[in-house]
């Protein structure tokens, strides 16, 4: 049985669209607005393709775009460079590490794994915090990020329901 | 043979072993990338030409973003203030009594404050030239907290600068690009800024950690602090100038004596950027270019050693008091030492 018939995903649709949408949510959500004397929150939107993008399918081209994204994230949040290209690639390979485990599971248990690994990524980025200014960065202000990361599941959802079937080799 | 649109599309390779090489090729570029950053330096220089093009395309991107935004507030501002007129007006009404008797004492303590710097002879700095921007977009994470000031290298602004609100100091310019500043808040991971509690004079570093409340770390002596005294910065090692308000401290709930900045309490439209660079700044170059001695007079008004500034061709005075007479007769021999 030969796949030649089998017609790739396009890189533009599943890899380059979300993450454009993921830097025009931040953008967006760094506007200096106060609600009710309250900042918005700040989500880490690429964490949606970092997840996303791994349980699909294996790729090239993610960890490339994902550096690129996290680079993005670093200079325009003011953070050092690498700080979230590191933390999200992290969070993305355990992801594809733990793929065959994911696959099938209900959503809500999705939603658990997600969470998981935004764990993982907001972990690795307060270690490298740490040893990069030799201070602990306040949990509780840590904590408020993770939450606002942890509901975009629903945008992670959706990606990987459009796009999982996408590719008959990695059903 | 025929045209293919897609070179590669004929490659065959392990896609799961190729997609991990390239994870792990990627993975290594960005730890290059972050053991190469400066960010922490503070110097010009580190802040790199991608930094500096992101500002610049930022900070027009970021005000239109923001416009739509400021727009609402302004207009649930305005309904505010005309639905609760009434209360307002006997608000301020009882703040304007608060106000005028604080105006009265600042008037008589100006007054005696001038009197005694005119008695004591004590010069006051001169006011420090500012700029005036609007910020364009706002980073408030634990790793990074950071403003972009839509004034930048065009208006003067270099790396150092300190930042104030209407209500206290916001932070420190920590890059500029063409028509954007970076401005690195107290609030920042990173922002260690010199303070001293207002009432006690004792000093401090402010140790930003990502939260809203940033920590008194390094404090000295004791009663050095006591809640809600007001925290000014110090001015030690001349990167801020002195007594700029920071805000007032409280204890924290690790039981830490943390600080809630002035900065804080109101939404932050538009920063002043202070154009200091050290206390160099304030001297007179004119007057410090003139390397005159002091006169040094001693007992006798004929005996002053140096009583004008040297120049190359002039013969410094004889020391008239300074070489003892010669005596007249020779002193007396010493009697004979005893045996």
């Amino acid at each position: 049985m030969s796949f030649s018939a089998a017609r790739p995903l396009d890189p533009w649709r599943w890899i380059g669209v979300p993450a454009l949408l993921c830097i025009g949510a931040t953008v967006l959500l760094a506007a200096p607005i106060r609600l009710f004397g309250l900042g918005l929150p700040e989500p880490v939107f690429p964490m949606v393709c970092a997840f996303g993008w791994a349980v699909i399918r294996p790729s090239i081209l993610a960890p490339f775009v994902l550096l690129l994204t996290g680079a993005f994230l670093d200079i325009y949040w003011g953070a050092p460079i690498g700080l979230w290209a590191i933390s999200l690639l992290t969070a993305y390979a355990a992801t594809l590490i733990m793929r065959n485990m994911m696959t099938g599971q209900s959503r809500p248990m999705m939603w658990a794994w997600y969470v998981s690994m935004t764990a993982v990524t907001l972990t690795t980025g307060y270690l490298i915090t740490m040893l990069d200014v030799k201070a602990a960065p306040s949990l509780i202000a840590v904590f408020w990020q993770f939450l606002a990361t942890a509901i975009l599941y629903p945008f992670a959802h959706r990606l990987i329901d459009r796009f999982e079937d996408a590719d008959v080799r990695f059903r | 043979m025929a045209f293919r649109q897609d070179p590669f599309g004929d490659l065959k390779v392990p896609l799961t072993w190729t997609a991990a090489v390239a994870l792990i090729v990627a993975a290594v570029v960005g730890v290059a990338a972050l053991l190469s950053d400066r960010r922490e330096t503070l110097q010009t220089e580190a802040y790199g030409v991608a930094r500096q093009a992101v500002d610049t395309v930022s900070a027009p991107v970021g005000g239109v973003v923001a416009a739509p935004g400021r727009w609402t507030g302004d207009l649930l501002g305005w309904l505010g203030s005309y639905v609760f007129v009434a209360g307002e007006n006997r608000r301020l009404g009882r703040r304007i009594i608060v106000l005028q008797d604080q105006a009265d004492e600042a008037v008589r303590l100006r007054d005696e404050n001038e009197r005694l710097r005119a008695m004591l002879g004590v010069r006051t700095d001169p006011p420090i030239p500012m700029v005036t921007a609007r910020v364009v977009a706002d980073s408030r994470g634990p790793y990074s907290n950071s403003r972009l000031a839509n004034a930048g290298s065009e208006s003067g602004v270099v790396v150092g600068f300190p930042v104030l609100s209407e209500r206290g100091l916001v932070g420190r310019v920590v890059g500029v690009s063409r028509g954007a500043s970076r401005v690195l808040l107290l609030t920042d991971v990173a922002a260690r800024t010199p303070v001293m509690v207002d009432r006690s004079n004792a000093r401090a570093i402010l140790t930003g950690d990502g939260g809203p409340n940033p920590k008194l770390e390094y404090l000295r002596g004791r009663e050095a602090v006591r809640d809600g005294d007001r925290v000014l910065t110090s001015g030690d090692g001349g990167v801020l100038p002195r007594g700029l308000p920071v805000g007032r401290a409280v204890r924290g709930l690790d039981g830490r004596w943390r600080v809630v900045l002035d900065a804080d309490t109101g939404a932050i439209d538009w920063v002043r950027i202070l154009k200091f660079r050290d206390y160099a700044q304030l001297a007179n170059e004119a007057e410090l270019a003139v390397t005159r001695m002091p006169p040094v007079i001693t007992e006798s008004r004929q005996a002053r050693i140096i009583d004008s500034p040297p120049t190359p061709t002039a013969i410094p005075p004889k020391p008239v008091a300074t070489t003892p007479p010669k005596p007249a007769t020779p002193p007396a021999k010493p009697a004979a030492a005893p045996r």
